[in-house]
């Protein structure tokens, strides 16, 4: 009746887990009661969850990544104390949990926190630099995003529901078949990331199609904002990669259900192809991450310089050019496997060569910044500390890509510096720089400066903290994902390393109580304008937050830099366009597709997960159905009525044209 | 103000201000808009192009399989070949039924131009049978083997080619479902536009699958069968 799920599968023997579920249990509950007791279920029903609305579900992607960011935190926040706390003594995590704790880490971290952050800030910020009303399918975008907040929660049901992955945050076989990892762990991981992996495919498929063919008239590719080509590169590398790890995923899924030999050592199997397919799509997801967030340093070092981006072209041209090399350096992640001196020396060589991409982009940021008239707020600190630190990761990355070199460094903490030094720096540092960025935009109200430049300091000291000892012991031959430490001159850099966690604990606390603060001090920090930063690109030129149809009117670009030239035209006297008649609005109908469809992929991941084939079969049955009724219903659309639009429209522009004409009194 | 002056070509006034002149004009043109600047595309054209896309998408999946089968076809670990186990004339018939399905279904989408019901529902209803005509012939070819002996868990070789022949059966038979969906929807709600659509976005999947199953037939069974 319920396959391998029985009462032993709660680890009732182990305290941590068990503790750890019943605190997020309790939090759970009491957000939920406290929701119902304020009655906003049928305002959360109506207005989120059921919401196609791509800022809606760019501020939901956001909000499970703050959280899953916050899990994947905790969990490194053990691995630094546990490796500590053996210096003296046998730690508190036995081998097996620890094991559990590093894939956790890794594999939250990557599809959980990472991924949702960044494709939230796309899915709220290109429809509106594109000066369009929607994404191509908003209902898929909400599938899309349900369907990731599936796997988040499968992953975090391992907590208290049998286990997690042993393996790392790729499952190399043949560690993750049969044979060596017997228990539901790696079926966990492959359920929740096949889920949350096909709902990110559809995201990219979407985000390619709004780009390149759902575009304010007269924004040609070569108008386009830079984050708007960053999104489209790391798209397109989303429906180029994506698929590859469905493929992988479903191999190594075969192998374990069905007796398959893919990756087995026996029957002919070939584990030393796993590696090579999921790093087919691991390298590109690498770049996927880091180059919507290279979009953000460039808006941002654009603003607060007060200047156009130097050198627009080469940056689309280095963005394309990484776009497509990133998919011939896989290899350099084995080059211990033996592929033979050849092979490594090629795949090297693309790997340096791809650096040259970056260092394009560096170079082009730094010039965006000399002779302009640069603003310290909160998101071009971020942008800086990312361009000071980043550039060292980047360069220990070139050295690791010395194949020889690679063989002393290879699995070392050296490696693990190296990868958390340009992903914190690169992808966490973008997120945090385009959240302090565009928040203001989402609600209508600035962060506060003095927690978030509190913040900014933090991490940034906490992070060098850290991962500069983890580069010394890796140098002195320190492997990664040690349970206990066996080499005494490895204590003190460790230790420094502890105290580098909880600086960045501070600065944690340090965000969660700049977002307190800027809700409670809303009024204060209100953005009257829609356009905060003295902001460039289209997403300004409407009002904070933006009416669900995003623009009264389609604007019209006229060169790359549409709202600043509109602001100037604004400055020398003429007024802003305000149109004498408004036309009612056509926005897509909310749905609940998408939250049911998650709701059935998550029986059916957690039935294949226990072998519960007959809620898998109700599972797909249920999933048919929702696909049916969607598909059958005959509205799509709801129309917004034209005095509406006016209405909202005029309060804007008046608005606005009270605040430009207190800023011209005041010059 | 396009202010470019003698200093070391540095532009001399290269405050905030002058932005609005953007005094960096390097590589950037008024004229380069470049294609798309007509505004947001039709319905019809987005909902195709995203298809599109999604096919690649799917494409890229089959290649990762492909590239499965081309490691692990020599793995046959003493088991059957590909030469012992393929029966071409089998093939044959299947690729005869898959290709005439793709034919009627494009008969059917020049019904639907025409706005004929019964002439759309009819070649689909053909292009339907011939795929389960097809399906039918993979499973027993399937069932087969499996009796015999030569089932997945044999060899590599065969784990390789029932994940890869069988990945592109799901795909017909998920087409078999989106096809009788769309007969139903087509019945009842007559060719509206988002109708109209979907039928395109179905012809594109079932020719997609045509072009996988090429790929395989010549790939898997006509080299499988020679060597």
């Amino acid at each position: 009746m319920l396959g391998k799920l029985d009462l032993s599968a709660i680890p009732l023997d182990e305290p941590i887990p068990l503790v750890a579920a019943l605190v997020v249990f309790l939090a759970a509950v009491g957000v939920l009661g406290w929701v119902t007791i304020r009655g906003w279920w049928p305002y959360l029903w109506r207005e989120w969850i059921t919401s196609v609305d791509h800022k809606r579900i760019g501020v939901m992607y956001i909000v499970l990544a703050a959280l899953m960011l916050l899990r994947g935190f905790v969990d490194a926040i053990m691995m630094r104390t546990h490796q500590a706390a053996t210096l003296f003594g046998p730690g508190y995590l036995p081998p097996d949990h620890y094991d559990q704790i590093f894939s956790a880490h890794g594999t939250i971290m990557i599809f959980f926190a990472s991924m949702p952050f960044i494709i939230g800030l796309m899915n709220f910020v290109v429809p509106l630099q594109l000066g369009v009303r929607d994404m191509a399918f908003p209902t898929l975008n909400s599938v899309g995003f349900w369907l990731t907040a599936s796997g988040a929660l499968l992953v975090n049901l391992s907590l208290v529901i049998g286990e997690f992955a042993r393996t790392g945050w790729l499952p190399y076989a043949p560690l993750s078949e049969l044979d060596y990892s017997p228990g539901v762990g790696v079926d966990y991981y492959l359920w929740a990331i096949q889920i949350s992996g096909v709902g990110t495919l559809f995201t990219g498929v979407n985000l390619v199609t709004t780009i390149l063919k759902m575009r304010a008239p007269g924004l040609g590719y070569l108008r386009m904002p830079i984050f708007c080509w960053t999104s489209l590169a790391s798209a397109m590398l989303i429906v180029a990669a994506f698929p590859i790890l469905t493929a992988t995923l479903a191999m190594l899924t075969l192998d374990r259900y069905l007796g398959f030999h893919f990756f087995t050592n026996a029957g002919g199997g070939n584990p030393m192809m796993f590696v090579n397919l999921i790093w087919a799509w691991g390298h590109p997801e690498v770049y996927i991450l880091v180059l919507p967030a290279f979009g953000v340093f460039s808006e941002i070092f654009s603003t607060f310089s007060s200047k156009p981006l130097f050198g627009y072209r080469s940056m689309v041209a280095a963005t394309l050019f990484i776009c497509v090399v990133s998919f011939t350096v896989w290899l350099h992640h084995f080059f211990t496997m033996g592929a033979g001196a050849n092979v490594n020396a090629a795949f090297g060589i693309a790997t340096s060569i791809i650096a040259v991409g970056t260092g394009v982009k560096i170079y082009n940021w730094i010039f965006t910044m000399y002779g302009g008239r640069i603003r310290f707020d909160t998101p071009m600190l971020w942008a800086l500390g990312f361009i000071t630190t980043f550039t060292v990761g980047g360069m220990t990355g070139v050295l690791l890509a010395v194949p020889a070199a690679d063989f002393v460094l290879h699995n070392s903490l050296f490696l693990v510096a190296h990868f958390h030094n340009v992903i914190i720096s690169g992808v966490l540092f973008g997120s945090f720089a385009g959240y302090t960025f565009w928040f203001p935009k989402a609600f209508g109200f600035r962060l506060h400066e003095g927690w978030g430049k509190a913040a900014f300091w933090l991490t940034l000291a906490g992070f060098i903290l850290v991962f500069a000892p983890l580069y010394l012991v890796g140098l002195e031959g320190m492997t990664r994902r040690l349970q206990r430490v066996p080499v005494e001159g490895w204590g003190p850099p460790l230790l420094v390393a502890l105290l580098g966690v909880a600086v960045m604990m501070a600065g944690a606390a340090c965000q969660i109580i700049q977002l307190v603060v800027s809700i409670r001090r809303r009024e204060s920090l209100r953005d009257e304008t829609g356009d905060p930063w003295d902001g460039r690109s289209l997403e300004w030129s409407t009002s904070s937050p933006p009416p669900a149809f995003n623009f009264a009117r389609l604007p019209h670009v006229e060169n790359e830099e549409p709202y600043w030239s509109v602001k100037q035209r604004s400055i020398e006297g003429q007024p802003l366009e305000a149109p004498d008649s408004y036309e009612p609005i056509e926005m897509p109908k909310r749905s609940a597709t998408g939250f049911l469809t998650a709701f059935f992929a998550t029986a059916i991941g957690f039935a294949l997960i226990w072998h519960i084939w007959w809620l898998a079969i109700l599972g797909f049955i249920g999933a048919y159905a929702t696909f049916v009724v969607f598909a059958w219903r005959d509205e799509a659309e709801v129309e917004i009525p034209a005095e509406e639009v006016a209405r909202i429209d005029r309060e804007r522009l008046r608005v606005r044209e009270a605040w430009y004409r207190r800023r011209e009194e005041a010059a | 103000m396009s202010a470019t002056t003698a200093t070391g070509g540095l532009p001399s006034d290269i405050s905030s201000r002058s932005g609005a002149h953007d005094p960096y004009r390097l590589g950037r043109h008024d004229g380069g808009a470049g294609v798309g600047e007509g505004g947001p595309a039709s319905r019809y054209v987005t909902v195709s192009y995203g298809f599109w896309i999604f096919l690649l998408s799917d494409i890229i999946m089959f290649s990762a399989f492909f590239a499965g089968y081309a490691v692990l076809s020599g793995a046959t670990e003493g088991g059957p070949t590909g030469r012992e186990l393929f029966d071409l004339p089998r093939v044959a018939i299947q690729t005869g039924l898959l290709l005439t399905s793709s034919f009627t279904c494009g008969l059917a989408s020049l019904a639907s131009h025409r706005r004929d019901q019964l002439f759309t529902q009819v070649w689909l209803a053909v292009s339907g049978l011939l795929g389960a005509g097809f399906l039918l012939l993979e499973l027993q070819e399937f069932a087969t083997m499996i009796s015999d002996g030569a089932g997945p868990s044999r060899s590599a070789f065969l784990s390789s080619f029932f994940a890869l022949v069988g990945c592109h059966g799901l795909h017909v038979g998920l087409g078999l479902l989106f096809l009788a969906t769309m007969m139903a929807q087509l019945a009842v709600k007559g060719f509206r536009d988002d109708i109209l659509r979907r039928l395109h976005c179905f012809n594109l999947f079932w020719h997609a699958l045509d072009i996988v199953w090429i790929a395989i037939f010549s790939l898997v069974y006509l080299l499988g069968a020679s060597s």
